[in-house]
């Protein structure tokens, strides 16, 4: 294993590392300046009502993987294990009660504030309801809110289900955050910052697009997960994350016109050999030696369904000022994990042959069944559809105990080795024809 | 001298045994062969409305696991080790074409691996439909419940596109009336069980609800009559047992032997989850509705047992624990849960706690279904009743 040295950052990490540390410090400073803290969830998140009402909004998901990349999940999930958690359950809320019981030291050394609403976006994963039933009993008396997001069962978004989701919002989750926030919804500000979502939305996609090219300019997986972290968190509705995706776009397309491959931790990637699609979230307690398995082999990842959990936008969804409730709605039923098991296989298999992929990789993970369940049916239907390489690892989110960093690697380096015979068998047949 | 049970319930006990563990749905399968207007409707754990596939002519049929009574060769290779038990055996159901049959699968909202198993029955094109069954969360009539009608009314459409029968206010009271006397001859069998519990063994108790969910109601409601009658005269002999609730095995089954050790270990089991879906309803619906689909609904949001599939914040199950135990009688709650089932090891710290909190005793054990091996389950429920009995 490599010792790991400074990471080498874009502007734009740089820049979202600013953002990040303000709003960390923001949230340390909640309680004295007034501020109401909204804990809640990545997938289906409601950011810009939370914002519009000027409340702070606190992801558990990412507390666990920030936790995981500061080797601090680890110790956690056994302090929620003593508890009585099994070992078999998600280490994500294992890793968060974990990290509750020691105190709720965020990433930045801060504590960071208790909720004062809980806001349940249930979308898309059956073990978000299950959590926050947990962190209501952690934090008795705490206001509750639940938005139910009906699964796409059938593979549509049904006006029944717009309806019964704007009905929640309107009748039991607006009415719920304007009494912690003190105050009325603006539906003006919450249009205003739809609107900002939609452009930062509409520079995202610009960016993913950018994989299509060769060498593509950027890792769609291991430096997506950066990139999309405004989109999908605090800062979606904000001019700062419009300025954010303007910078990113700018840095990624001078990339592409060079004809750069991506950054990695240790430099510039200096040959693209694969392209890949992956399906399934990174491991975050490893996360370096994860990727660096992927850069040494000059393997990029042109596009990733892990990216998508926040949204779907590079299939044309955009947050809408005109019909702001029915936007939220479909905003929520329209993340990648509240897609049936059949549209996953279609846009896994449109993404390998939009950009151009040479293989399809699995990254498997113990504690999210709502990814992993039924992943291996996916793998074959992918690899009948679009006869290409198809590979398959297994790791976890957050927990050390399920990296296995020799396994991985051998299972890779296979892998990769399998994909270089096919090219050159490939190219020989081109060259024969 | 003891009275022995009588003939009659050897019989029966004997038949339940038979039709809980048909794998093949012989049963079902001869009574849908009657008529091509039938409908076998498969539906996985917890819980749906049976009272809709009924009206429609259909046969609603529980799959709720092999248990230990098929080998597990290709399902295996469709699911992770860190997957639970329970879809791995209906993976193998469906390749070797024991639900080729039916028409359709309902996949009702109870984790992320039965949701992903509706996907898998789609990408397998496996039944006329099959469609994940999206209880609502949210329990106001004009939100939840308007959402789970339409849910409920997309069912019967699915199924008015296979038989072409239309359901009628009168076909749909008289299903609920069955079920309602279905609901209310099993609690008829605690309520015995509870006061007598050696009358009847948890086993056989288990396999009685379990042959309900594969033969029509109507079976079912005559076999119950006779077993409540048989039981509600005096037989057998009293055990020096404690008294238990299990909690944790609403969805994958647990292995018969596993509940035969508990028993045996000095555990009357007078309460339980296993097979939830059939005692979902607390009490009965209205029959005689010009609406009954609105009855069939406002029973769900108002009348549901606690489940770790629903919402509970504001009804926790906690609590609702604890009554069980207080009103079933019981010395002690085991918490027995399936391998990797997130929603009911979430549940359990909090179910603990709320034990804790009101003295009751409790332990922990977790299982597969074809789990083989009971000696330490049976050594622990052992200890567990003898520490009751000795120190409480």
């Amino acid at each position: 294993m490599s010792n790991p040295k400074e990471a080498i950052k874009e502007k734009s990490m740089v820049i979202q590392k600013e953002m990040l540390a303000n709003l960390f410090t923001e949230l340390s400073n909640a309680k004295e300046n007034g501020k109401k803290v909204v804990y809640t969830f990545v997938p289906g998140n409601l950011t810009e009502l939370i914002l519009a009402m000027d409340m702070l909004p606190v992801y558990p998901e990412i507390n666990a993987l920030q936790s995981g990349m500061r080797k601090k999940s680890g110790s956690y999930i056994k302090d929620a294990e003593k508890m009585g958690f099994s070992e078999d359950v998600c280490t994500y809320v294992k890793c968060d009660i974990g990290m509750m019981l020691n105190g709720n030291i965020g990433p930045t050394g801060e504590k960071l504030p208790d909720p004062d609403l809980l806001l349940l976006s249930y979308t898309g994963c059956f073990t978000f309801l299950k959590w926050f039933e947990n962190l209501e009993r952690l934090y008795p008396g705490v206001e509750i809110a639940m938005l139910h997001t009906p699964y796409q069962e059938d593979g549509v978004i049904t006006e029944e289900q717009i309806t019964y989701m704007v009905k929640q919002l309107k009748e039991d989750v607006i009415p719920k955050m304007e009494k912690v926030a003190g105050k009325k919804l603006d539906y003006d500000r919450l249009g205003k910052m739809l609107d900002n979502a939609a452009k930062a939305e509409d520079l995202w996609v610009k960016v993913l697009d950018t994989a299509k090219n060769r060498p593509s300019p950027i890792d769609s997986y291991f430096a997506g997960v950066y990139y999309m972290g405004p989109l999908n968190t605090a800062f979606r509705g904000t001019e700062e994350a419009v300025s954010y995706y303007e910078e990113l776009l700018k840095e990624v397309t001078d990339r592409m016109n060079l004809g750069l491959c991506p950054v990695t931790p240790e430099g510039e990637m200096k040959e693209e050999k694969f392209r890949l699609v992956v399906e399934g979230p990174p491991n975050w307690t490893n996360f370096r030696e994860f990727w660096k398995i992927f850069y040494d082999m000059g393997a990029v990842i042109v596009a990733s369904t892990y990216t998508k959990v926040g949204g779907l936008y590079d299939q044309g969804f955009r947050h809408e000022s005109g019909k702001p409730l029915e936007s939220l709605a479909k905003y929520c039923m329209g993340c990648y994990t509240n897609l049936n098991l059949p549209q996953r296989v279609d846009l896994i298999e449109h993404y390998i042959k939009e950009f151009k992929a040479d293989g399809f990789l699995i990254n498997s993970i113990k504690s999210c069944n709502s990814f992993s369940a039924g992943q291996l049916l996916m793998m074959r239907e992918v690899e009948q559809r679009c006869g290409i390489p198809v590979g398959f690892i297994e790791s976890d989110l957050v927990d050390p105990r399920y990296f296995s960093y020799a396994n991985i690697k051998n299972r890779l380096e296979s892998y990769f080795q399998m994909l270089g015979q096919r090219k050159t068998i490939l190219e020989q047949e081109e060259v024969n024809a | 001298m003891m009275k022995q049970a009588p003939e009659r319930l050897t019989a029966l006990l004997d038949e339940c045994k038979t039709l809980a563990f048909d794998l093949n749905f012989t049963y079902a399968k001869q009574w849908k062969s009657k008529s091509k207007y039938r409908l076998l409707v498969g539906y996985l754990p917890i819980y749906v409305p049976r009272e809709i596939i009924h009206a429609a002519n259909g046969m609603p049929v529980g799959i709720i696991g092999v248990g230990d009574r098929k080998q597990i060769i290709k399902g295996d290779a469709y699911y992770q080790s860190y997957i639970c038990h329970l879809p791995r055996g209906i993976i193998e159901m469906v390749l070797d074409t024991n639900l080729d049959t039916f028409d359709g699968f309902l996949f009702p909202s109870i984790c992320d691996c039965v949701r992903n198993l509706s996907g898998m029955f789609k990408l397998a094109k496996k039944g006329k439909f099959s469609r994940y069954f999206d209880y609502p969360q949210n329990f106001e009539k004009h939100i939840g419940g308007t959402f789970y009608r339409e849910l409920i009314e997309t069912v019967i459409h699915d199924m008015f596109l296979i038989n072409d029968m239309k359901i009628t206010t009168q076909h749909l009271n008289d299903s609920i009336a069955l079920y309602n006397r279905n609901r209310e001859l099993i609690e008829m069998i605690y309520n015995i069980r509870q006061e007598f519990p050696w009358r009847l063994s948890a086993v056989d108790t288990y396999h009685i609800i379990r042959a309900g969910m594969v033969i029509n109601v109507e079976k079912h409601n005559e076999i119950l009559e006779e077993i409540v009658a048989l039981i509600d005269n005096d037989f057998g002999e009293p055990m020096d047992n404690i008294r238990v609730v299990i909690s944790g095995s609403f969805c994958e089954q647990p292995p018969i032997g596993m509940i035969k050790s508990i028993e045996m270990a000095g555990c009357y089991i007078v309460d339980d989850d296993f097979m939830l879906g059939s005692r979902w309803i607390n009490g009965g619906i209205n029959n005689t509705s010009a609406d009954p689909l609105n009855e069939i609904v406002n029973s769900f949001l108002t009348q549901s047992a606690p489940s770790s599939a629903i919402y509970d914040v504001g009804n926790p199950k906690s609590a609702r624990l604890v009554s069980q135990v207080r009103n079933r009688k019981a010395d002690g709650v085991i918490f027995c849960a399936a391998s990797f089932c997130d929603p009911a090891l979430l549940d359990r710290p909090d179910l603990q706690k709320g034990c804790d909190d009101a003295g009751i005793a409790h332990i922990n054990f977790q299982f597969h279904e074809n789990t083989g091996q009971f000696k330490v389950i049976k050594e622990q429920a052992g200890t567990f009743s003898d520490s009751i009995k000795l120190w409480v």
